[in-house]
């Protein structure tokens, strides 16, 4: 197809030419930064915590009374025992954060006790023997905490501990080589703590975006806390028994002790609750992104075809002209599919320079990472489809134009 | 004149139905986008207290160093030895110290189960710096403050939920097992964002329940349910040696009403800093920081960025949608262009081309607000999707929305018309008149 002659018509109508082109630009611009972010945010949510989410899930027990150190520890041990006797219950842990709780409690980690800047920052868990195996977290080398390790420790007191378990990322950042096992860092401690066991996911307790160079970094040290305000039992169930043992361990608890707090709707969360909950703002995000596009593409396709059936409006008379001259169907179909091929291309061009220019500017100013190339191509393969798709129906009718035509008066 | 020219685009209007159909829907689409995530970014960065967010400063003394401060700005916090020393050096006309608790309460009906709450510790001129209103009584009195009196105030809805809305005032109240006299009951009062809790919260979460004397909580060692930063060594063993340590767990406003006391007060911290260093706590040059309402809502990143980035892609979206509007709005004009030609030649100046064209872009403005204001309505149920609840539940239509609604679209149309118009007054009438 010569392309010469829909050049030299184009001239003729350079506005609406460039603000389809514009169009196009603009929309490739807002789809291919749109899907990106759709793409992460999904890829958060999907993110495995390590937790055999399945059989997990979280009570949060508050104090009814305000107790000292001692009594909160006794308190934990009774609704430890109560809890093992739920039907279903296979085993608990008590602790004071669980992966992707949102918020939670973090330490600077340094490799000296005096060291400038701090290497990184982890998530803290403090847990028993039993944690590992409640949360189902996998232990990939090293051993899993002795009962005789477990300190006892009031949230205002003195933390000590010698040993940790720590999630693989953790491990790798400190020991790049893969030889943390039995090596030792510092966590805000005055002495050393050495890696015994190293898991291969445990995600952190928050989820925000501060924290992500932090990303999968975590450690556990074998501390039972006493909190003044409560507790987290984390409880795992045989399979298929979750449910039963979600309705029977809050009213165990209550029947054992009534002086404690269970919030009725926040107080037992299933893991797949937990998970929704931290991810509500990032699945919002990639549903209100999904609409946007949408409704984006559909408008523009609307624009293209709004302009392209009045051109052929427009030159009916020429097209009857060309089709008296000899021109096929399929001659004036392939002209105007041309003629949108060019304009979106131009469209195109210029929306790659936008695409990246406001995806620099989301860099900047929301610490978005820079936007890969896939997606810029993804973008434009979309958008050139559209534009054919488009202009298909208008080009149709167009080349159905008689020759008789030419004989009319425009 | 514009009454038979809005009559006339009306009427072309209903001539392409699909064309026209097309521009509403574009213009509703865009007009909508904008004002649902606008209604939330609205209440999102709202300045929570006007008449008093330029007179509430946050005293910010670095208290961690160059070594642990974050980037070179000192903590959002304050730890208990400063923040004792600021509220006893009394240099502002008030001031308050902020943290927050968790308690249980036993309410009379609900069959001896205690119920969780949550509250603040705070000082006397938290009411008074604030703004707080009151229900029945008031504030405690500042001297209360040092006489470490068991005083509280309760909100209407907890005061509501704990003895039936009746005036709780003298009676006593036991939280945690401790007994408070109540002293006031505040109205409803929940500014969005809560301004002066926003560190290490949203800002947007359940409001406090109560408010404790805070010398009071200290005493009973009621533990700090909120933020608490520290760094270097863990070192303190127990409640005391933890109150000397460096955690940042204090929330310190001061209220200062001239520019000279803003200056003052500056200088004062920098001399409080100058002190500890001369003492050897502070191994640094002074660093302080005094940002008011709105920049401290500023800098604690208030405004979630999901908020400012869906407005930005709303308005791009807007945008796109307008430059669709110019392209279906010129092929619309232009192709009346004989008609145009006949009214030129009949004697219409270009002016009153113009004028008609615009009047007829304004009634598909008109036509994609209704339709914008529809969409932003029925968007606004499903706000809840796409933003967490305690953000959705702040975005609401209300009049000034709807008139920026209608506004927004009618401006923004007439503007896209513009250029469409001005292409339909250059008409040629003797072009067209030959042509026919």
């Amino acid at each position: 197809m010569d392309i010469q002659p829909i050049l030299a018509a184009l001239r003729h109508h350079k506005a609406g030419t460039m603000l389809i082109a514009l169009q196009i630009a603009l929309t490739l611009a807002i789809v291919c930064n749109s899907l990106f972010i759709i793409h992460q945010r999904l890829a958060r949510m999907d993110e495995p915590s390590g937790v055999d989410e399945a059989n997990v899930f979280v009570i949060q027990n508050l104090w009814g009374e305000q107790y000292s150190t001692q009594e909160t520890l006794a308190r934990i041990r009774e609704d430890l025992a109560t809890l093992r006797q739920v039907p279903g219950v296979q085993d608990v842990t008590p602790a004071n954060q669980y992966p992707f709780k949102g918020g939670g409690w973090d330490n600077l980690i340094t490799m000296t006790p005096d060291q400038r800047s701090s290497t990184t920052d982890a998530s803290y868990f403090a847990g028993d023997e039993h944690f590992l195996d409640t949360l189902g977290v996998r232990l990939i080398a090293g051993r899993d905490f002795r009962p005789d390790e477990v300190q006892s420790r009031g949230m205002r007191e003195k933390m000590i501990p010698t040993v940790a378990i720590v999630s693989k990322p953790l491990a790798d950042k400190l020991y790049p080589h893969g030889d943390a096992l039995g090596k030792s860092f510092y966590a805000m401690t005055s002495a050393p703590i050495t890696v015994i066991g190293i898991v291969d996911v445990l995600q952190r307790s928050d989820v925000s975006t501060w924290s992500a160079p932090y990303a999968g970094e975590s450690m556990v040290v074998p501390i039972r806390m006493a909190m003044s305000w409560g507790v987290y039992y984390i409880v795992r169930t045989k399979p298929g028994q979750l449910a039963a043992a979600m309705r029977a361990a809050p009213k165990a608890l209550y029947a054992e002790n009534r002086m404690r707090m269970i919030d009725a709707k926040d107080g037992v969360l299933s893991f797949a609750e937990v998970r929704r909950r931290a991810f509500e703002r990032d699945r919002g995000m990639a549903v209100l992104m999904g609409i946007i596009c949408v409704v984006l593409l559909a408008i523009t396709a609307a624009g293209i075809v709004g302009l392209t059936s009045f051109w052929v409006g427009q030159r009916r008379r020429q097209i009857g002209v060309r089709r008296a001259l000899g021109a096929t169907h399929r001659d004036i179909l392939g002209y105007f599919m041309t003629e949108n091929l060019l304009i979106s291309l131009a469209g195109v061009v210029i929306g790659v320079l936008l695409s990246f220019g406001l995806n620099a500017w989301l860099v900047t100013h929301f610490t978005l990472a820079a936007l890969p190339l896939t997606y810029v191509v993804g973008g434009i393969v979309i958008l050139l489809l559209l534009g054919q798709g488009a202009v298909f129906a208008p080009a149709l009718r167009a080349s159905r134009v008689p020759p008789i035509e030419a004989t009319r008066p425009a | 004149m514009l009454t038979y020219y809005f009559q006339l685009g009306l009427r072309s209007l209903k001539r392409n139905p699909m064309l026209t159909a097309l521009m509403v829907m574009a213009i509703g689409f865009g007009v909508a986008a904008s004002m649902i995530t606008y209604s939330v970014f609205r209440a999102v960065s709202g300045d929570p207290i006007p008449d008093k967010s330029a007179q509430l400063f946050v005293p910010q003394v670095d208290s961690w160093g160059p070594q642990y401060n974050e980037k070179g700005e000192p903590p959002g916090g304050l730890n208990y030895v400063d923040a004792m020393a600021l509220m006893k050096a009394h240099q502002a006309s008030r001031m308050t110290l902020i943290y927050q608790v968790m308690l249980s309460a036993l309410p009379h009906d609900a069959n001896s189960v205690p119920v969780p709450t949550q509250g603040l510790a705070t000082t006397a001129d938290f009411f008074t710096m604030f703004n707080v209103p009151f229900l029945y009584g008031t504030g405690w009195n500042p001297t209360e403050d040092d006489n470490r009196a068991a005083d509280i105030v309760l909100t209407k809805e907890f005061n509501q939920r704990m003895f039936g809305g009746a005036n709780s005032v003298g009676k006593s109240i036991t939280l945690s097992g401790h007994d408070y006299r109540i002293v006031g009951v505040t109205q409803h009062w929940d500014p969005a964002p809560r301004f002066y809790d926003v560190w290490g919260e949203s800002g947007f979460d359940d409001p406090p329940d109560f408010y404790l004397l805070l010398n009071r909580a200290l005493d009973l060692k009621v533990d700090n349910a909120g933020r608490n930063s520290c760094r270097g060594t863990l070192s303190y063993n127990g409640w005391d040696e933890f109150l000397q340590s460096n955690c940042v767990w204090l929330m310190p406003w001061v209220e200062l009403d001239t520019a000279s006391d803003v200056a003052r007060y500056r200088r004062f911290l920098e001399s409080y800093s100058t002190d500890q260093q001369r003492v050897g706590r502070f191994g640094w040059t002074p660093n302080v920081r005094l940002p008011d309402v709105m920049k401290w809502l500023d800098v604690q990143h208030v405004v979630p960025p999901e908020s400012r980035i869906s407005l930005i892609v709303a308005m791009c979206f807007f945008v796109i949608c307008l430059v669709n509007t110019i392209g279906l709005l010129l092929a619309k004009f232009l192709r009346r262009a004989g008609e145009i030609g006949v009214r030129r030649a009949l004697g219409a100046t270009r002016h009153e081309i113009y004028a008609q064209y615009l009047v007829e872009a304004a009634a598909v403005g008109l036509a994609g607000g209704v339709l914008g204001l529809l969409l932003t309505i029925a968007g606004m149920s499903g706000v809840g999707l796409l933003f967490e609840p305690d953000i959705a539940r702040l975005a609401h239509v209300d009049m000034s929305l709807i008139g920026l609604t209608f506004a927004v679209a009618i401006f923004a149309t007439v503007a896209a018309a513009f250029y469409p118009a001005w292409r339909a007054a250059q008409v040629q009438p003797a072009w067209q008149l030959k042509s026919n």
